[in-house]
């Protein structure tokens, strides 16, 4: 076990370094590049035995993904932002066909107006491809993250691809602390991938990726289902046992004082830092307030955000996207699945810095709530 | 001569039309690289024609994802299987017209110009046919389809073919080569020769539709062979920047004998075949043939 400082993009790059994968097709954009940059030199450097498919567009890195997965080898790729909506079309095939590969998202705003910078749109966009979907809040959890990903996804149980969601810039570009484990613990981990369901290989023909018509199509949609639900045990176990190697524990959510809170604030990835501490700010001025961090947003642990908001009476969701014509996706989500009064405020879209006062001005409109949902800090004409 | 073998590697009792050129492509290649391949497939009638679950003709290892991105997947899978020590397996991607000209353009051109290990064959009948008769980029003049279609301001598709396999031959890859479905020996001949060197290859196959070209489904292999007698489709390779061609007509027979056999071209006037034959004719006297 070595410690560095490092961006969340090389976290990324180490975990996929320290998993091994046999494929890796990658197309570069901000703010991801840096993670397609690190692996093209470990693979230069033969510091990882892949295949570097130097694709020409997001929607061949993932169609490569899709065909080396359906081989039979354990793939990587990454991107970001107009790139993720560019494969949009084919993280539906990739789920369909039950290809259990891992994506890393670095979080980016959606043109237009053309924006560089961090929200959670891009992914939030892909909710309904039938990708696990696990948003981390620093350097260390999205090298963690990364590891359990694979072994989620190829769990018999799931086959569905993983999508480890990070902020673009907060994490992507930013220095922390990392604990690098070593490949022997990883090795032990994370044994290299055997598919059973898919592979192509001469001596045992199998056909991939069949058309379906609708005698067939909805069992296959709804094995899909099966699969998720089975995701929300599989993720949990995961994360113990990487708890019992490495000394991490994780989950599907982390809970932090809701025990006994009136207000709990919902937010995922790094937005979860900052109201963490105001957290405790309130709770010096005597106020009964808590966060519950989301980091599986699909499958969505339900069972498990009852459990953590089962004392409070109000609820605060934070979402870094929208989905016009009715609120943030998190929150809408919340909506449907948990019994509390629960409103919504949208915040940090494009990079705009969510500031301790903004997460102070949701928490008084939860007290004193004048509508469902409340864009913060937008600027006055 | 062509060996027929025992046993296809596209079995029959698929659900392709009655005489369809597709079918026979497909079963010429696959026969000609043997059971170490991996067959890649873009969404077309192709791919729908043979694998509707649970069923598939397919006897090689099969993959479709999706319309546009089957040289993107044979790139995958190839990598996959050359990381594993597996560089004996041949890699064959088939697309339609649709699939490789048009929307699949961008797919395919990244994966020649990465130099991947493998074949694609662009099975060619000329537009859309799975979806009913639309144009493509590689629909010829005059062809009248559901989305260029003949009326009385318009004689069908304005613009001549696609020169797709030209545009594959700019990536400088070591093999590109026309084919049609009514020359078998001429297209197995290629197909192996395609498998046989080292880097990525392209073959683009004619082969004639009988429901999108309008003409009796026993004619399929009489209306390639016109196609090739007319010098409307030209059968040549560039094997390592050496263009030869490979099949050529004792003499030319006019267009007409091509065009009026066909219902796609019988709303032609005089004016537009003429212009059809010089273009024909400039197009062979440009390859030498």
């Amino acid at each position: 076990m070595v410690k560095e400082v490092m961006t969340s993009n090389k976290a990324v790059a180490e975990a996929v370094r320290l998993a091994k994968p046999q494929v890796i097709p990658v197309y570069p954009i901000t703010p991801q590049t840096t993670i397609s940059e690190y692996l093209a030199q470990y693979v230069a450097d033969e510091k990882i035995a892949a295949k570097y498919v130097k694709v020409e567009s997001e929607h061949s890195a993932i169609s490569a993904a899709v065909g080396a997965s359906g081989a039979g080898v354990r793939v990587f790729t990454a991107t970001s932002s107009q790139g993720l909506m560019l494969m949009h079309e084919i993280l539906f095939a990739a789920a369909g066909m039950r290809t259990p590969f891992v994506l890393a998202d670095a979080n980016r705003a959606i043109s237009a107006p053309l924006n560089i910078w961090n929200d959670q749109q891009d992914s939030i966009a892909q909710r309904d491809a039938g990708w696990l979907q696990i948003y981390v809040e620093n350097a260390q959890e999205a090298l963690d993250t990364t590891l359990m990903a694979y072994k989620i996804s190829e769990n018999p149980d799931v086959l569905l691809p993983s999508m480890v969601c990070l902020d673009g810039f907060i994490l992507t570009h930013t220095v922390e602390p990392v604990e690098i484990p070593d490949q022997e613990s990883v090795d032990k981990f994370l044994p290299p991938y055997v598919p059973e369901h898919a592979y192509l290989d001469p001596k045992e023909p199998m056909s991939i990726g069949n058309f379906a018509d609708p005698d067939y199509y909805t069992e296959a949609r709804y094995a899909m289902q099966v699969a998720m639900d089975n995701s929300i045990e599989v993720i949990q176990k995961t994360c113990d046992e990487f708890a019992e190697i490495f000394g991490r524990q994780y989950g599907l959510v982390e809970p932090y004082k809701t025990e006994d809170a009136d207000i709990i604030f919902v937010a995922m990835g790094s937005l979860c830092s900052t109201i963490r501490v105001i957290v405790d700010q309130l709770r010096d001025q005597g106020e009964k307030v808590g966060l519950l961090k989301i980091r599986a947003y699909r499958p969505f642990p339900v069972e498990a955000i009852k459990e953590a908001v089962k004392n409070c009476e109000k609820i605060a969701v934070i979402d870094k996207n929208y989905s016009f014509g009715i609120g943030g996706a998190l929150y809408s989500d919340m909506k449907v699945k948990i019994d509390k009064e629960i409103y919504g405020f949208i915040a940090g879209l494009g990079g705009r810095d969510i500031t301790p006062e903004y997460i102070l001005e949701a928490y008084e409109k939860t007290k004193v709530p004048e509508k469902d949902v409340t864009w913060i800090g937008l600027k006055e004409e | 001569m062509v060996d027929i073998p025992d046993k296809d590697l596209l079995a029959p009792g698929h659900r392709g039309c009655a005489g369809c050129g597709a079918s026979i492509g497909v079963k010429l290649a696959l026969n000609a690289l043997g059971e170490n391949t991996v067959a890649i497939s873009a969404t077309g009638c192709l791919e729908v024609m043979t694998t509707p679950y649970p069923e598939s003709a397919w006897e090689v290892p099969f993959i479709h994802v999706a319309f546009e991105n089957s040289g993107a997947v044979a790139s995958g899978v190839e990598a996959a299987l050359r990381i594993q020590g597996k560089d004996d397996v041949n890699v064959v991607a088939f697309g339609g017209d649709g699939g490789t000209v048009d929307i699949g353009l961008q797919s395919l051109s990244g994966a020649m110009e990465r130099g991947h290990n493998m074949l694609y064959i662009c099975y060619d009948n000329e537009a859309y046919m799975n979806t009913g008769i639309q144009r493509s980029g590689a629909t010829p003049f005059g062809a009248t389809t559901t989305t260029s279609p003949q009326g009385s301001a318009s004689f069908g598709e304005d613009k001549p073919k696609k020169d797709m396999p030209m545009i594959m031959a700019a990536h400088g890859i070591p093999y590109v080569a026309t084919a049609s479905i009514a020359y078998p020996e001429d297209f197995v001949n290629k197909v192996k020769k395609a498998a046989s060197i080292e880097g990525p290859a392209y073959i683009h196959l004619q082969q004639p539709c009988t429901t999108g070209w309008g003409y009796p489904s026993e004619k399929t292999i009489e209306m390639g062979r016109l196609a090739v007698e007319t010098g409307s489709w030209i059968l040549y390779e560039i094997e390592n920047g050496e263009f030869s061609i490979t099949f050529t007509p004792e003499e030319r027979k006019p267009v007409k004998e091509y065009l009026s056999q066909q219902k796609r071209f019988r709303h032609l006037q005089d004016e537009q075949i003429e212009k059809i034959q010089k273009y024909v004719d400039a197009q062979c006297s440009e390859l030498g043939l």
